[in-house]
Formats: structure tokens, sequence, C-alpha cells
């Protein structure tokens, strides 16, 4: 588990990088040879992983195992930490999102992002949405009011909220807060979403209309998924990785991994052995 | 101690040792609870008694013409002390205007840029220290600074001295508003793509400011009773205010002047002078609170 690239990337048609065009599969996230590091202390080693468009990935592991580390590299949010580094690459749809020309601001705004605890704005919940907007000097009115009601829709959030979009967000429960979240993510028109956890404070109605609302999402965005819960992974996700000790064990379509993965160690975390 | 479960069966048994010692404990805390009690009724004895003289003192004094009139020589009655009020509204707001967007942006610097940096530490060491410097050296601080170079006492001495006696404090207390912000509120912003800048502005600043307020509120408050920095720098006059450079009356001196002369109307006018400060403090203070309180709602 230190240098060789995860397996299962090959034989299976559509998984893996060789076969990813033929198969029709658009990968929009490729990681080569990516490591990471917080001060001297290494968290992932090696990472190699295509990522398929318009389609659920879930990251899987147990805690501290690297999932949220490399997730939180896609939208290069790690950089907001004092000292780390990274060598390797990451790309998003052929380009490098370390290159100096892109500007992190706009990869965020590409890459969207919805965090473990729901963290509206002490705002209405319509300045919640069209935040991301106005910080890219969108004023125009009816063109907020179209994003507030798309994204709200798009959430599944809209019956919900549409007769208090002036009121603030934090009146909101649990789960209308993590929609909301997703509503003001997708507001942004994002290509990928990435979800740290979205699920993990939330009752599980909650967490089922979160799960609906990923399986409506994906028609339209790439989901890149930390999960702790491992049916939530086999049940919204297309592809999973699993994750150990900052490396990529096994990187397959779902189905696979939760029936018959190729690695020992797969098998044994899913089933519950350790984690 | 021995077999946890032979100590749990003790328990029910009556005249056991728990019970005895159950009867002293409960006994501990109602005993305790009076004397907290007392002693916090005690700690408003001074606080009320306070309230209770300038008012008494105070009041009888109080006139249209105290606000609107010249104060008189030593020894004459009537006049009142509008002149002062203007000069100490006129200096704590100099001294505002000089403190409060410095502190504020160290204090932003501090925790949104360089939280771990050498500079920030040194500022926060500074900032730290200066917030124990006695008023009076401030105040011989601007007499050096200010009115040594100007040739003369003045308004403006007076507003430099009150504002590095208020910097400290609104730096200190931005800090710690700053701090009291949810990071999660930062990570959302960066997350959707915003500056550090806008999301300083947009998202941290607004949520940060009540209690922001709260603190400059508090220095503004200390501010306008001081009397030692006004002593070495805006000195006193008898007489409205033409020119920010020249000397200035001030509801502090005033109240210091008029306290010590022979003459009981002087006095009089002094205690009078207390209950406007006082006033003018709690009204400064009841506002801001309402305001920015229901503004954060």
């Amino acid at each position: 588990m230190t240098s060789e690239k995860p397996t299962g990337q090959s034989d299976e048609p559509g998984v893996g990088n060789a076969a990813a065009g033929q198969a029709g599969r658009a990968d929009i996230i490729t990681v080569r040879d990516f490591n990471f590091f917080y001060g001297k202390k290494q968290a992932l080693q090696d990472i190699h992983l295509d990522i398929p468009e318009r389609q659920v990935t879930a990251f899987i592991g147990p805690s501290g195992c690297g999932k949220t580390t490399l997730l939180r590299n896609f939208n290069r949010m790690n950089e907001l930490i004092v000292g780390v580094r990274y060598t390797g690459d990451i790309t998003l749809a052929g380009r490098s999102i370390f290159d100096p020309a892109l500007e992190v601001i706009s990869l965020r705004r590409i890459v969207g992002m919805v965090f473990q605890k729901s963290n509206p704005f002490p705002k209405s919940i319509y300045e919640n949405i069209v935040y991301g907007l106005r910080i890219a000097g969108v004023r125009d009115r009816a063109r907020l009011d179209e994003a507030v009601e798309r994204s709200l829709r798009g959430a599944a959030l809209w019956d919900e909220a549409k007769d208090r979009l002036h009121e603030s967000a934090l009146g909101l429960s649990g789960g209308q807060m993590q929609r909301l979240c997703i509503a003001r993510a997708i507001a942004n028109r994002p290509k990928v979403l990435l979800m740290d956890e979205p699920c993990s404070a939330l009752d599980p109605i909650a967490t089922m209309r979160i799960e609906e609302l990923i399986n409506e999402l994906k028609k339209e965005f790439t989901i890149v998924i930390v999960t702790h819960n491992m049916q939530q992974a086999s049940r919204c996700s297309d592809f999973t990785g699993f994750f150990y000790l900052g490396s990529l064990i096994e990187f397959d379509q779902t189905r696979k991994i939760f029936t018959n993965p190729r690695e020992k160690r797969t098998e044994d975390y899913i089933t519950g052995r350790f984690g | 101690m021995d077999n946890p479960l032979t100590h749990a069966g003790n328990f029910f048994e009556e005249g056991s040792i728990e019970s005895t010692k159950m009867l002293g404990r409960s006994f501990g805390n109602r005993v305790l609870t009076i004397l907290c009690v007392v002693l916090s009724l005690f700690a408003l004895v001074p606080l009320v008694s306070i309230l209770y003289l300038v008012i008494k003192n105070g009041a009888p004094l109080l006139s249209w013409s105290i606000f609107t009139e010249l104060p008189p020589a030593g020894g004459m009655t009537g006049g009142g002390f509008g002149n002062a009020i203007v000069g100490t509204l006129a200096m704590v707001g100099m001294g505002l205007a000089l403190s409060a967007p410095p502190a504020i942006m160290a204090a932003i610097y501090i925790c949104e840029y360089h939280p771990g940096g050498r500079l920030a530490a040194a500022v926060r060491f500074v900032a730290k220290l200066l917030t124990g410097i006695p008023s009076i050296v401030c105040g011989v601080f601007a007499f050096a600074v200010v009115v040594m170079a100007t040739g003369g006492f003045s308004a403006f001495a007076g507003g430099v001295a009150l504002a590095v006696l208020m910097l400290p404090t609104i730096l200190l207390t931005s800090e710690q508003a700053l701090l009291g912000v949810q990071n999660a509120y930062r990570e959302a912003s960066y997350g959707l793509g915003a500056t550090r800048f806008q999301t300083i502005f947009r998202i941290v600043l607004p949520d940060a400011l009540p209690a922001i307020m709260t603190g400059v509120m508090l220095a503004v408050a200390r501010a306008a009773g001081e009397t030692a920095p006004l002593v070495f720098t805006a000195l006193f006059s008898q007489f409205w205010v033409n020119s920010i450079m020249e000397p200035t009356a001030s509801l502090a001196v005033l109240i210091y002047n008029f306290s010590s002369m022979p003459f009981d109307y002087q006095i009089r006018m002094a205690w009078t002078g207390a209950l406007v400060l006082v006033f003018l403090v709690t009204l400064t203070n009841v506002t801001a609170q309402l305001v920015f309180s229901r503004k954060h709602q």
C-alpha cells in the first residue's frame, strides 16, 4: 500500500482510466501520484484516481484515512490551513487545478462544497443562496430571483422555503439547513459537488431526503461524497473508493466493492471487521 | 471502599455514614448560596450609592441653561457648562475616529490574515501591555508629542490622548469578537468562491459587529470619564470651542476643577456635571446595545 496503484482499475469495462474513453465514461477529475502533507505528517500517499463525470463517487474508510483530505484538495480548501504541501497533480476537465493561472476562487465556483455540519450564514434564505452570485458581482434582481428558485427546486427545498425566503436561514430544521447549503452550492452552477459527510448530523428521515436528492443531482453534477456510513455509500453511489492510512486501497464500481471486493482489507472494512 | 456492591447496599441504611454526610453537604450548599446572595447585594452598595449621591446632589441645579450657557467664574452663580459637554463629545469623537479604524483593522489582520504570524503576536502583546498603562501616562505622552509640537493645549491633543487610551481596548475586544465568529462561516464563504476580502467584509465582520461595538462603547464610556489625559492636553476653557487647536473644556476636567473650588455653587455644579456625564455614558451604552442587538437578529 505504498506506491503501487490501487487494484481494480483495469479489466472491468468502464472502470479505470485506460478503459474510460472506450466505455463512454468521461472522467472529470484525475488524480496522479498525489501526496499531501500537513507539516511533516503525510496524509495522502501516491493517490491515483479517476472520478467519472455525472456519477456519484463515494469515499469510505476509517477516520483519519485521508478521504476528507483528498476531497478538500479538489477545491483547494486545504490551502486555508497553514503549513500544508503536496506533490503530484490533480486535473479538472484536463486542466491542473494547481495551475497558477487558474484562480482558486474560480476553481471553487466550479467545484462546490457541502460541509459536514450545515453552515448557512446568519442571513435570510434568499441571501444565503445568492451569496455566490453577489460576490461574483451579479446585481440583476431577476437573475438573482431566478437563481434562488432554480437552486431551491434543485435542492428539493422550494415548497418548504418559498413563503419564507426573507426569513433567517437559522430558523430552518437541520435537514432543511443542509439542503439549503446544497442549494447555495448549486446556485453557482458548479460542475462538481463535493460532500463531506453531509448527513452525519441528520436524522434518518432527513438523511433519506438528502440521498434522494443526491440521486437527482447526479443528472446534472458530478458528486463526490465522503461518508462514514457504508449503507449510504452502497445506496447512493456508483463508484466507491476505499481509503486506509492515507492510501487508496481499492476503487471500483460500488456494486463490485460491496459484493466482491478485490482486497482483503476492503472486505474486512465493509463487513465491519475493523474501522 | 472495598467491594462496591456492599458499599452501595450501605447507602440506603438509616443513619449510615452516607446519609449524615449528605445532610452536612446540603447544609454547606445552603450556607454558600446565602453567602453568594448577600455578597452580591453588598457589591451593589457602591453602585447604588454613587447613583443616589450623583442624582441627589446633581439634580437640583439641572436646568436648560446648564446645557446652553458658559461656566460662571469662581464665586459667581448661574450659567452652565454647555462648552464642556460639547468639548467632551468632540474629544471622545476625535479619539474614537483616530483609534477605532486602526484598532479594528489590526484586529482583522491578527485574526484573519496571519493569526500565527510574528507581527500578529507582537501587536497582540503590545496591545495587552497598553491596556495596563495608566491614563495619566497617555496624557503625558500626548503632551510630549502633540502639545509640545503644536505649541499649546488643544482639543486635538486631548483627542490623541483619548485615542491612545481607547486603542488597545478596541483592538483586544475586536479580536475576541472576530475569534467568536464560527469558522464554518468562513469555510462556507471560501467554498463558494469568495476572496478573503469578501469573506471578511460580507460574512465575518457583520457577524462580529455587535461584539465589536460593545468593545467600542466600553472604550468610549471609559474615555468620556477620563480626567488625567485631558488635564495635560486640552486643559480647560471658559469659552465655546472655536477650533480644535485651542484649549477646550470637558466634563471630566470641569468636575475636577469645580469640585476643588471653595465656592458652594461651583461644587454643586460639579455634581450636576457628574450627573450629566453618567447620563451621557449610560445613554451611549443603552443605544448601542439596542441598535446592534436588534440588527444582529
